[in-house]
């Protein structure tokens, strides 16, 4: 007769070996993917009870539903009109001031740079109702203008304090090589510099876009009901319809900026030009 | 043909002078290194002939035109760096290529030039490499290429080689010479590393503090070192207090005559090298008297420590054939020394030139 110990059946000796991964493995499974994977189901039953593993019936019918509200028609653009000005915006005023706290010294400079810090990790919900104080005085609540800020408001923490540990990472010695071979300091920002933070500055710009479509807080306080994102008319339409189908499919409309982003920036990776350029 | 010299080149950052009134002159194709510790200048010095910084005060010329003026971009020197700088999102041929392109040469000129470049530091297939593809070693030879490729009239080397193992430092700086000769530029070379300035240079300037103390010939700044700090930075030296009494130098209980003509009186100092001094019978007059306390058999020599009564600890280099060992006394007698006076040339001391020195054979 062989004895069959346990560390020989190869399940249990695999297990032994790779046990952290296959619990990771197993989180990932059991946290991400199956949550997704039911509401990417749920987007696209029409009938799916218990004790069914599937829904039974499938169709498009629901996305008809919901695609066709007048409410979510409205919503949308206002939501992608709402996080691309703001990330514009963003950039425009941040990477400016990110490049100086970066590469300038001056009086103040961590006080400032704390500063962002300290009125996010404020409760936000409070700071916003403050905010909202002042922006029914300045006649900004209920208006586009005053999503925009308070979102806008939302982003600096995010847009300064990346693309200032970025700009900081470049080795002024490049820079100085640049200038070395004849580049003016223009050319070394725009040939050197910048191609070097870009993978910061792309993240930085993606989870500016992306925060800023999710937003429900500010966008609830300051915007509705005159002017209503996705996130915002979310809310009501989950609470009193107990339809998963509506949550599922606004959630999705919702991960698709995110998704085309993404894939934007795994197009950019596969270039080999990020990695080159986080030294990998 | 290039020449740079600088005239009173001093450079202050708040309190701290990093470079004091500096004048230099370099020949055309020469290679001169500037030689120092850690924090005496010699980057900064560097840096302000490439424009990187800008002298407090002072004249940069290269073939007797000012460059003061030019900003780093405009001017006609090219750097390695001590750090690697090749650009990390541009690949190999793009790096050397980068500078070609602003200068505005053509698509044929600029391959064939990138082309030249890569083959004359000896890495012809690496173009299409990024730098994080590369050792250390090949990062230096490619930023070499790429200052080298805008002919440029000066070549500035700021410590290029002190990333870089040991037997890989020799490889790479014999090959610098050979490809500073063959195209034939000339060349400023920052190290603190006494033996790769001693090896590779035409001329070495000797820094301190922000001063050039000595600028000679590699042989004679060892032979001949002109202050203190050069005698004890170049090589192994001892330096050994003593008093000059009118022509005569008193250490210890010791007193030697001084070449006529020297007449001094006050404190001085002696240095002798390891390799001049000898052994002498014991009992001899002017023979100093130790004991052995630590050999290191350095394969065709041996290094011998041996502690003195009123001298401290010497360094003796020995041929293998005199036999110490440890507890062994040791009457001693410089062949060779320099005797050095505050703010006054050194005297050089050959024992020839003093009678009661003279060698009296091998124990
Ligand atoms: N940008 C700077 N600001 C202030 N002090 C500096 C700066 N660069 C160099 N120094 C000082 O100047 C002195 C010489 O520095 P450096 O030229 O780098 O020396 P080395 O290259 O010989 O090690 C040092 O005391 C250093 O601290
Ligand atoms: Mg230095």
């Amino acid at each position: 007769m062989t004895t069959v110990t346990i560390t020989s059946i190869p399940f249990i000796r695999f297990f032994r070996r790779e046990g952290i991964g296959i619990l990771w493995l197993i989180g990932l499974i059991f946290g991400i993917v199956l949550p997704i994977l039911t509401v990417l189901l749920w987007a696209f039953a029409i009938k799916w009870r218990y004790p069914s593993v599937l829904p039974t019936e499938w169709g498009l019918d629901f996305w008809m539903e919901t695609l066709s509200r007048a409410d979510i028609r409205r919503a949308l653009p206002n939501s992608i009109a709402l996080s691309v000005l703001v990330t514009v915006l963003s950039a425009v005023i941040c990477l400016p001031a990110s490049f100086a706290f970066a590469r300038l010294q001056f009086r103040g400079k961590q006080g400032l740079l704390l500063s962002f810090l300290f009125t996010n990790a404020f409760p936000r919900f409070g700071l916003y109702i403050a905010i909202a104080v002042i922006f029914f005085r300045f006649k900004l609540v209920g208006t586009f203008a005053g999503v925009v800020v308070i979102q806008l408001l939302n982003t600096l923490l995010l847009m300064i304090w990346i693309p200032t540990a970025a700009f900081q990472g470049v080795d002024r010695a490049l820079e100085e090589a640049g200038l070395d071979v004849g580049a003016s300091p223009l050319q070394v920002f725009i040939q050197i510099t910048l191609p070097m933070v870009f993978p910061a500055l792309f993240a930085a710009l993606l989870l500016t876009f992306v925060n800023t479509f999710y937003e429900t807080y500010g966008a609830l306080l300051i915007g509705a009901p005159n002017v209503l994102t996705i996130p915002v008319i979310m809310f009501p339409l989950i609470n009193n319809q107990p339809i998963p189908q509506f949550g599922a499919i606004l959630s999705l409309v919702l991960f698709a900026p995110s998704v085309v982003l993404l894939l934007f920036a795994n197009r950019l990776l596969r270039g080999g030009y990020l990695t080159a350029g986080f030294g990998v | 043909m290039s020449t740079l010299s600088l005239h009173q080149i001093r450079k202050q950052f708040g309190d701290v002078v990093a470079v004091h009134e500096m004048n230099l002159h370099v020949n055309h194709g020469e290679f001169l290194c500037i030689l120092g510790p850690s924090g005496c200048g010699k980057s900064t010095a560097l840096r302000m002939i490439a424009g990187f910084e800008e002298p407090t005060a002072g004249d940069i010329r290269i073939d007797d035109r000012s460059i003061g003026m030019l900003p780093p971009n405009k001017r006609p020197t090219a750097m390695v760096f001590q750090k690697y700088t090749l650009w990390p999102h541009m690949r190999v041929y793009e790096n050397i290529a980068f500078g070609l392109r602003l200068h505005g040469f053509s698509r044929k000129d600029i391959d064939e030039k990138v082309k030249g470049a890569l083959e004359l530091v000896g890495l012809p297939a690496y173009g299409k490499r990024f730098p994080s593809q590369l050792s250390g070693g090949e990062q230096q030879r490619i930023a070499l290429a790429r200052a080298l490729v805008l002919q440029p009239k000066i070549l500035l080397l700021d410590e290029p080689f002190s990333n870089l193992d040991a037997l890989l430092r020799v490889r790479l700086r014999e090959e610098l010479r050979r490809i500073q000769r063959q195209v034939n530029i000339t060349a400023i070379f920052v190290t603190h590393d006494q033996e790769e300035a001693l090896s590779l240079a035409d001329r070495i300037a000797v820094m301190n503090k922000g001063r050039i103390e000595q600028l000679d010939h590699p042989s004679r700044i060892y032979e001949q070192p002109q202050t203190l700090f050069v005698a004890d930075f170049i090589g192994v030296m001892n330096l050994l207090p003593a008093h000059q009494d009118g022509g005569e130098i008193i250490i210890g209980s010791y007193r030697m005559p001084v070449p006529s003509g020297n007449e001094y009186s006050g404190d001085v100092t002696l240095a002798v090298r390891p390799e001049d001094l000898a052994i002498v019978p014991s009992g001899s007059d002017a023979a100093w008297n130790g004991q052995v306390e630590h050999v290191i058999d350095l394969g065709h020599y041996r290094k011998v420590l041996v502690r003195t009564e009123h001298m401290g600890v010497l360094k003796v280099y020995l041929p293998k054939a005199v036999d110490v060992r440890e507890a062994t006394t040791l009457a001693l007698q410089p062949t060779r020394y320099t005797i050095f006076r505050d703010h006054q040339t050194p005297i050089e001391v050959h024992a020839g030139s003093v009678p009661q020195l003279s060698l009296q054979g091998m124990a």
